[in-house]
């Protein structure tokens, strides 16, 4: 690693902050490559399909009907920002995958959208806790920019992952990059090992 | 939203490589442009974008995407045109600090097929701010192979001193917008969906880049005019330093 002339850096670094990460503070950029959608929440629905038992689709009501859980913690964005101490209400994508059972041969996921994005994720990142389909962040509804009503959360990943206007999982037995990764972003994007192209 | 693959970044490895700074030139009191040359080049389509990483001797790094402001000329230089942000610190580096004969960590050009004119299909180019980076990329592309007569650019700033590229803007392909100053026939204001109308043309797609307040509302305007939300494809400048 080549050091820049005459660059210092920041010092007292915020030790939550992955490598290369700056703290956005009030900020929440919005990045998406799309047209912002505008769907209501009686269009909404969100579908478990694939390698399952028995494919789920449920509306907004009754995915609301679901028993609730939520995430507090950072999130963090390819694009270098992080956002600390956030609180997303949802439901657990562990709940949704139960209730579509999983067959023994799913190893990963793809990701739907309503704006036809896509992203693909191991199926080890999606269970055990570690993400959520939600609609209110910090305790108002996901506004529309921000992937409303409704947006995966898988906050463990960079938020490229963290799907926006989710619509469904597709359950396979391999990888299969969605938009971004056949577009030369990493297949994982872990922000601690600075996942963010192939290659990384 | 049309899922492409096309992008030149297809499924590669991108490596870091070290540019070195050839020149500076100050765009706005705000805005620079940095003229790199590049060890191992790659050619890239307009709209695509680099990251430039800075390293401190503790090995603190940070790094942060600019877009490619230059048509890919077959030279191995690309120019980045940086803004300047307030509290900044790859930003402020790269104006206060960078100057020609400097070694910048550099990986690209990144961004898929979505956000990048080939140069062979007609286009409407909306640009807010440092928002028309890449789409001058575009239209230094059109004018460098000949057909200016493909692309329309729109540029929207705040008053003539923030005009981006203000020397190479005049042409029968470009329309300033001022916010904040008169403009002979134009008196300062938001682009409205009559600056517009008249530079929509059927069945080809319309760049948005700027700030997600602006392409959210170039988006309504165009939709107001008829064009199809599908054809419109936007890239949002959010704060990064």
């Amino acid at each position: 690693m080549a050091i820049t002339r005459g660059f210092t850096g920041r010092r007292a670094r915020d030790p939550r902050l992955p490598p290369g990460q700056y703290d956005a503070r009030d900020e929440w950029p919005v990045l998406h490559i799309e047209s912002t959608p505008a769907l209501d929440t009686a269009q909404w629905t969100f579908g478990v399909e694939g390698l399952v038992e028995r494919p789920v689709s449920w509306t907004w009501d009754e995915i609301h009907a679901l028993p609730r859980s939520r995430y507090a913690g950072d999130i963090h964005c390819v694009t270098t920002w992080s956002k600390f101490d956030m609180t997303f209400d949802g439901v657990s994508v562990d709940t949704l995958l139960e209730a579509a059972g999983p067959l023994p041969a799913a190893t990963h996921a793809v990701v739907l959208t309503h704006s036809g994005y896509t992203t693909n994720l191991p199926l080890a990142d999606l269970t055990g806790g570690k993400a959520w389909v939600v609609w209110d962040a910090d305790g108002t509804p996901l506004t529309r920019e921000h992937g409303g009503p409704a947006r995966l959360l898988v906050p463990h990943l960079y938020f490229w992952k963290s799907a926006k206007w989710v619509s469904g999982l597709r359950l396979l037995d391999h990888d299969e990059p969605g938009f971004w990764e056949r577009n030369g972003y990493h297949d994982r994007g872990d922000p601690w090992s600075e996942q963010r192209y192939q290659g990384d | 939203m049309t899922d492409t693959s096309a992008g030149t970044t297809h499924r590669r490895t991108l490596r870091w490589q070290q540019a070195r700074v050839v020149s500076v030139r100050d765009e706005t009191p705000t805005a620079r442009t940095l003229r790199l040359a590049l060890p191992d080049p790659r050619p890239h389509l307009p709209g695509q974008h680099y990251v430039v990483r800075l390293t401190a001797p503790d090995g603190y790094t940070a790094s942060r995407a600019y877009s490619v402001a230059s048509a890919p000329d077959g030279t191995n230089e690309v120019e980045l045109t940086v803004e300047r942000l307030p509290d900044g610190e790859v930003s402020e580096y790269l104006h206060d600090v960078a100057e020609p004969g400097d070694e910048l960590e550099v990986r690209g050009p990144i961004g898929g097929g979505f956000f990048a004119w080939t140069g062979d299909t007609p286009a409407l180019l909306v640009g807010g701010g440092s928002g028309v980076v890449p789409l001058m990329a575009m239209l230094r592309h059109a004018r460098a192979i000949g057909r200016p007569d493909l692309v329309r650019l729109v540029v929207s700033a705040r008053t003539g001193a923030d005009l981006y590229y203000a020397d190479e803007l005049a042409g029968p392909e470009t329309t300033v917008v001022l916010t904040r100053a008169d403009l002979p026939g134009r008196p300062r204001g938001r682009l409205t969906a009559d600056d517009l109308a008249p530079l929509v043309r059927a069945d080809e797609v319309v760049f948005v880049c700027g700030s997600p307040a602006f392409c959210d509302g170039v988006t309504d305007l165009l939709a107001a005019v008829g064009v199809p939300v599908g054809a419109i494809r936007t890239e949002r400048f959010g704060p990064s330093g």
